[in-house]
């Protein structure tokens, strides 16, 4: 995929991660694609909820080895 | 737009983080926020948010490391000390800190609105405020409240 630019949020808890997705998606163009890896296993849910209730748009998320991987697609 | 109010009643460590982490999130969604400070959660809007503590006495939810007797809880200083270990407990868990999360609302535009009534309750000098917040009564909350999609109470 794609990767347009990365959110680390490794160590970061609730609502960190989803406030820095917020942040980091301010700055980039419609159709562009932010990767976030995340430790944090609320984020799993609230990521979900963020592009929900925003329009941007989950690409896909994984898990590898303890890390949450999302990637978020701007509105 | 959805709007959300809160009213934030409360001035320990504990109870200082739902309505900045709710309005900070509520922000991020894109709602419009303002959060009402009166009585005790007046001590959320000072500069210098150091004296903001946690105690143990009267918390028995409180996870404690070790069993502690109420009468140890009593002494002075166990205060600034459950204060010490909670605030190091946040920070190693990845907890973002009282001033960062009040930031993050102010850079979302979250409004804060100040209880005038409080203030002269307890004399408290603006000064020690932050700026950028208005002050008003019950009726300025209403007056944005009765127009919100959640309304909470902390």
């Amino acid at each position: 995929m794609n990767v347009d630019k990365e959110l680390d949020a490794r160590g970061l808890n609730c609502p960190l991660p989803i406030l820095k997705t917020k942040k980091s998606l301010a700055d980039m163009t419609s159709g562009q694609v932010l990767k976030v890896v995340s430790t944090d296993c609320g984020s799993v849910k609230d990521m979900q909820a963020f592009a929900n209730q925003t329009g941007n748009t989950l690409v896909s998320q994984s898990e590898e080895n303890g890390e949450y991987i999302f990637f978020m697609q701007k509105k | 737009m959805k709007k959300m109010a809160i009213i934030a009643t409360k001035g320990t460590l504990d109870m200082a983080y739902p309505p900045f982490i709710l309005a900070s999130t509520a922000a991020a969604l894109g709602y419009e926020v303002q959060i009402f400070f009166t009585f005790y959660g007046l001590q959320l809007l000072r500069k210098d948010l150091s004296d903001v503590k946690i105690s143990p006495l009267a918390n028995p939810a409180m996870p404690m490391p070790v069993p502690m007797p109420v009468m140890v809880q009593m002494l002075p200083g166990m205060e600034t000390m459950a204060t010490m270990m909670m605030k190091d407990k946040l920070k190693k868990k990845g907890v973002a800190s009282l001033e960062e999360l009040r930031d993050l609302c102010l850079e979302a535009d979250v409004k804060f609105v100040a209880c005038q009534m409080t203030v002269d309750l307890f004399e408290f000098e603006k000064s020690d405020f932050i700026d950028n917040i208005e002050y008003g009564g019950a009726a300025t909350f209403m007056e944005f409240a009765g127009d919100t999609d959640i309304c909470l109470f902390v």
